[in-house]
């Protein structure tokens, strides 16, 4: 049965996609966590279940209503918030908003309720072809904005004084990171769903910082358990029929739950 | 040729006039300790040598150019503020980014700059702990790394912020140490804002001072005396010299504190 399921296209679909939002993930997860932004993830996408009701409603492509959302608001916050935890009780309130409103397009909606439940929660397992493409071009303009951005962006992130004064535009930066994130947020909403995105961005790359401090390092093992943890997830879901999304989380929270013991036991010896 | 020439620099804020006409060289292997109280423009005319201002009048050179286009070779030491416990990152780390922190894109360090790199973090000291989490490390150690990434660059111009605010007498030492014996060897002169004198005194070779609506420059001698500071303030100070240091009384502003000498 489960050998069976393993040759199954949409099988293969489910596991492509995991692995491209677990890399993508997992590689901004490093800065958000850096920058203590774990906040703002659960308003990005938390808006980006907004954006993706009010398309429903509309009538258009709910991935494009979603990505608006979600770029939106990461505009709004990088614009804003050149340091992420001074601006909790404005992404609080924005957010709070922001999801009545997403609550109101839904009951507006007169479609299937399925496709709400599977913003929320995700749906790996019914990815279309194209959505793997759209997926993959995402993840690369991600990954690419990354790689293009990196030693600045982590000098910003670390740094923000010595950045500033050797004429790193901070606050232009600050903008990207929050725009690249809502692409991200974006993405693992279609895998693991709003309420579960900060499992990939935040919790992998958490506990790689746990365990190792070097940066690149740090971020290259964030991406690895990220994709442990989505793969693994979905591999598990296959063969016991329980939520894609609660296999990924667990695994991605007890990889952290490791990470803090062996660090805490390191930092005893 | 001088390594700053600043001349004719006014700054205002709105109605607010902080400074006019100020004019000052600065030659190669001069420490300069800028002084005053708060409010009165120190943290900002650090920013206009490092062209993240723009004054309100008057021009300022470095190396020959604005300080925009020099400031790839300036160093800077900004005020200790502690790293969070948790950040992942080392100190080695943190000194590299005054190397190539500012460029585009991703790339390992050649070789040459690993060197520098490492001799960076061995000149102040830090290379025992240089591989340790940052934000495990005392202020002290902190703040060095913060020196070590500031000369790392080999810069043509120091500048350094209240370096010195929130470490232990020790660590003053160090620090300043540090700047004077980098200063000595490289020739980079250093710009030093504090708003306490003493422990840099014995090292400056000039001091501006920066008064409310006022400033006068030359060493300490010629600065730091009863008349010259009455005429900045417009009111009768008195400057004394006890045990080596400096003791300012009567400044109008008195959260003013280089006249106590240490508020810690």
């Amino acid at each position: 049965m489960f050998v069976d399921l393993l040759g199954q296209h949409f099988v293969h679909n489910a596991l492509v996609a995991g692995a491209i939002v677990a890399v993508v993930s997992g590689t901004i997860g490093w800065f958000v966590v850096t920058r203590s932004a774990s906040f703002a993830v659960h308003a990005i996408s938390e808006l980006g279940f907004t954006g993706a009701a009010a398309a429903l409603v509309l009538g258009i492509d709910v991935v494009i209503g979603m990505i608006g959302g979600s770029l939106a608001v990461g505009l709004v916050l990088g614009l804003l918030a050149v340091r992420g935890r001074e601006r909790d009780s404005s992404i609080g309130a924005v957010l709070a908003f922001g999801l009545g409103v997403g609550v109101l397009f839904l009951s507006l909606y007169q479609g299937y309720a399925t496709q709400a439940t599977n913003l929320l929660f995700g749906s790996i397992v019914g990815v279309s072809d194209r959505q793997v493409l759209e997926l993959a071009i995402v993840a690369a303009i991600v990954l690419t904005g990354v790689v293009a951005l990196y030693r600045p962006l982590l000098f910003a992130s670390v740094d923000p004084e010595g950045a500033e004064a050797r004429g790193v535009p901070i606050r232009g930066l600050s903008v990207a990171i929050f725009l690249l994130l809502a692409l991200t947020t974006a993405e693992a909403i279609q895998v693991v769903g709003v309420l579960l995105v900060l499992t990939l961005v935040i919790t992998p790359a958490a506990a790689a910082q746990r365990l190792t401090v070097a940066p690149a390092r740090a971020l290259l093992l964030g991406v690895a358990i990220a994709l442990v943890a989505t793969e693994g997830g979905i591999l598990l879901s296959l063969a016991k029929s329980w939520p894609t999304s609660f296999f990924i989380s667990s695994i991605s929270f007890a990889v952290y739950v490791v990470a803090r013991l062996v660090s805490a036991r390191r930092t005893q010896t | 040729m001088s390594v700053v020439s600043a001349s004719d620099l006014s700054l205002r804020f709105g109605a607010r006039v902080l400074w006019e006409t100020l004019s000052f060289e600065l030659e190669r292997g001069e420490l300069l300790a800028v002084l005053g109280p708060n409010g009165t423009g120190k943290t900002s005319l650090l920013r206009i040598l490092l062209g993240l201002l723009e004054p309100s009048s008057g021009s300022v050179t470095i190396d020959g150019t604005t300080p925009a286009a020099a400031r790839s070779r300036v160093g800077y030491v900004p005020q200790q503020r502690i790293f969070d416990r948790e950040l992942a990152l080392r100190g080695r780390d943190l000194v590299r980014l005054g190397l190539d922190g500012h460029r585009w894109g991703a790339a390992r360090l050649s070789a040459a700059d690993r060197d520098r790199l490492d001799r960076a973090l061995d000149a102040v000291g830090a290379t025992a702990y240089a591989d340790a989490p940052i934000g495990r490390l005392s202020g002290g150690e902190q703040q060095r790394l913060r020196v070590a990434q500031a000369l790392v660059s080999e810069p043509a111009l120091l500048l350094a912020d209240e370096p010195l605010l929130s470490l232990d007498l020790a660590y003053q030492q160090v620090i300043t140490g540090l700047l004077d014996a980098h200063r000595r060897e490289s020739g980079t002169p250093v710009v030093f804002v504090t708003h306490d004198i003493n422990p840099v005194l014995s090292m400056v070779d000039r001091v501006l001072y920066l008064a409310p609506g006022d400033w006068a420059i030359g060493t300490p001698d010629e600065v730091l005396t009863s008349e010259g500071l009455s005429k900045l303030y417009g009111t009768p100070v008195d400057v004394l010299r006890v045990r080596g240091r400096v003791v300012v009384v009567g400044t109008p502003d008195d959260q003013h504190v280089h006249h106590v000498g240490h508020e810690h």
